[in-house]
């Protein structure tokens, strides 16, 4: 089963090269040639997982790993966990500070928009410790 | 046999392989090859960009001549809006329009006109479609091409209205049936700043009807219409858009006639790209309209224009404000809009992706990135190649070889020459000593 691999690194606090992550693994899933809907949503997820890791995980790194049936998308920090994963799925719940809401962001939508776009989800997480997000979406040949 | 029209032709003769070109593409679709330049058909998206860095002049754009006037019985021009900011105001637009009629033409129906019907149009679908943000202005047809082969999940935000180009020659042609010409005597020419406008007249992107039959650039008519001018008295009464059409020439030109909603108006095509990156990204989504416009001005600051930019500019300020219209206000009232809008989609381009099969793309990916870590990452284009990232793309597509990056060269050219001289040290048992 062939595969591809690739790692970026993503800064905490780092507003000014946040998306990029995103951005390139997007025009990976593009040269590849993977559906137009599989890669918005693919897109759209490793945005909000990028994001995720520059507002609240301390920066981390952000694996992409391909395959001709799903693209599998890793997330994994070293920054304070999350204490009740069900209650920062939720619509709306966020634990953004003040000063990162009044740049737009902190919304509470980032973990269910993730969960909407892709078709597996997994969130490990330990206080104090670390988090790893791992979505699968799944492709198909056309 | 060629899938695309493209206005936007290379004069071999003229070109020295110089690579200037290569790299201020928008969609990286110029190699070298062979010593000339070779434009990637589906990925040209006619914005000029070429025309203007070419320092050998060997990038033009195809265009209709004016002796294909004779073709048709009853000649209309459909001057663009910027035509008229190439002449300072000692000529009055009547005057301007009367030269037109002078080269050749029968009649005249000025592009700014119906741009005034087709902000009516814009304003009422802004008001309809207030879901979807940003929308985005289908008026600059290289910005569409570069959707459509950059950007292709943006292309559902591309407003579905037409162009005033061609919503001006329908006008046109319809007035000229109604006074009793037949459609085939009837033939209706854009005067154009831009390659881009010459390759929708002939594949328009929304593979919608085109009323143009051909285009002439400004570049060409303009000689022509000031050698004409110095004899006109001006008495005819030509002249009729108001400010607010004229101002689509220059950018933000659109967007003053917009109503509703915050807008935003970019010009040059690297300054669209940047911004359309960030609306993939989501960002801009309280923008209600985006006017983008692949050239610096806006259409003034066409490849084919005949003016400074600059000074244009200053020309078309000095008419948009001259306002509205009271007669016209009247007439655009009773305009049917459902004319403008688009039936058909606008379909992403098909480009050469690494390999029509999945699996094979990602082996092809992973030797890309190999082939990559062993470029120099200096992207010199001496490779004939914008980048060294497509040098690795061509080479994995089997388009290129890596001898083709010069450095690649130098370093086997090394290694070669250390044998040589390892070889040349090594004497044979059999001639003895040698000094």
């Amino acid at each position: 089963m062939s595969k591809f691999e690739q790692e970026f690194t993503v800064a905490s606090l780092d507003f000014a090269a946040a998306g990029q992550a995103s951005s390139q693994i997007k025009k990976l899933l593009q040269l590849v040639g993977y559906q137009p809907l599989e890669i918005r949503r693919a897109s759209i997820a490793a945005y909000e997982m990028e994001m995720n890791m520059v507002i609240h995980g301390n920066g981390g790194i952000l694996r992409v790993n391909l395959g001709p049936a799903a693209i599998e998308l890793t997330a994994q920090d070293k920054g304070p966990g999350i204490p009740d994963i069900d209650l920062a799925m939720q619509e709306g719940y966020s634990t953004a500070p003040p000063n990162i809401r009044e740049m737009g962001f902190g919304a509470g939508m980032g973990l269910p928009n993730i969960k909407r776009c892709t078709d597996f989800i997994e969130i490990k997480s330990e206080i104090g410790k670390g988090t790893t997000v791992r979505v699968v979406i799944n492709a198909s040949q056309q | 046999m060629k899938q695309y029209f493209h206005s936007v032709r290379l004069d071999k003769e003229q070109c020295k392989g110089c690579t200037n070109c290569i790299k201020r593409c928008p969609t990286e679709a110029i190699r070298v090859r062979d010593g000339k330049a070779r434009i990637i058909e589906e990925l040209c998206v006619d914005c000029g960009e070429c025309i203007r860095t070419c320092p050998n002049h060997a990038k033009i754009a195809v265009e209709d001549f004016l002796d294909k006037l004779k073709d048709f019985k009853h000649k209309i021009a459909l001057p663009a809006p910027s035509f008229y900011g190439q002449f300072d105001s000692k000529h009055t637009l009547d005057e301007v329009l009367e030269a037109l009629l002078m080269i050749g033409f029968d009649d005249v129906f000025e592009v700014a006109l119906a741009a005034e019907v087709v902000t009516r149009g814009i304003n009422n679908y802004l008001q309809e479609n207030q879901n979807l943000k940003p929308l985005i202005s289908q008026a600059c047809p290289a910005v569409v091409g570069l959707i459509q082969v950059r950007f292709p999940l943006l292309l559902e935000h591309i407003i579905p209205i037409d162009s005033p180009m061609n919503m001006a020659a329908m006008y046109a042609k319809r007035n000229a049936l109604s006074r009793g010409y037949a459609p085939e005597e009837v033939g209706t020419f854009f005067i154009t700043p831009c390659p881009g406008k010459i390759t929708a007249i002939r594949q328009p992107a929304a593979k919608n009807h085109v009323y143009v039959d051909g285009a002439i650039s400004i570049s060409t008519i303009y000689g022509q219409v000031l050698k004409h001018i110095k004899d006109l008295k001006g008495n005819r009464k030509l002249q009729k858009a108001s400010g607010l059409g004229i101002g689509w020439g220059s950018s933000g030109g659109e967007i003053k006639a917009v109503k509703h909603g915050t807008k935003l108006a970019v010009d040059g095509i690297h300054n669209v790209i940047n911004v359309l990156e960030q609306v993939e990204k989501g960002e801009l989504r309280d923008i209600a309209y985006l006017e983008c416009q692949a050239c610096q001005g806006g259409c003034i600051g066409g490849s084919l224009v005949a003016k400074n930019p600059f000074l244009a500019r200053v020309r078309i300020d000095q008419l948009v404000n001259k306002g509205t219209n009271p007669q016209l206000e009247h007439l655009l009232e009773t305009v049917d809009l459902s004319h403008c809008l688009l039936k058909g989609g606008l379909q992403p381009r098909k480009v050469r992706n690494l390999d029509e099969n999945l699996a094979e793309a990602l082996v092809k990916m992973e030797k890309l990135e190999r082939t990559l870590e062993e470029l120099p990452g200096l992207d010199c284009s001496s490779c004939g190649c914008p980048n060294c990232r497509a040098l690795a793309e061509d080479i994995v597509k089997g388009l290129a070889l890596e001898t083709d990056c010069v450095f690649k060269l130098r370093k086997q050219v090394e290694i070669l020459a250390e044998e040589v001289l390892k070889l040349a040290r090594k004497v044979p048992p059999a001639m003895g000593q040698r000094n």
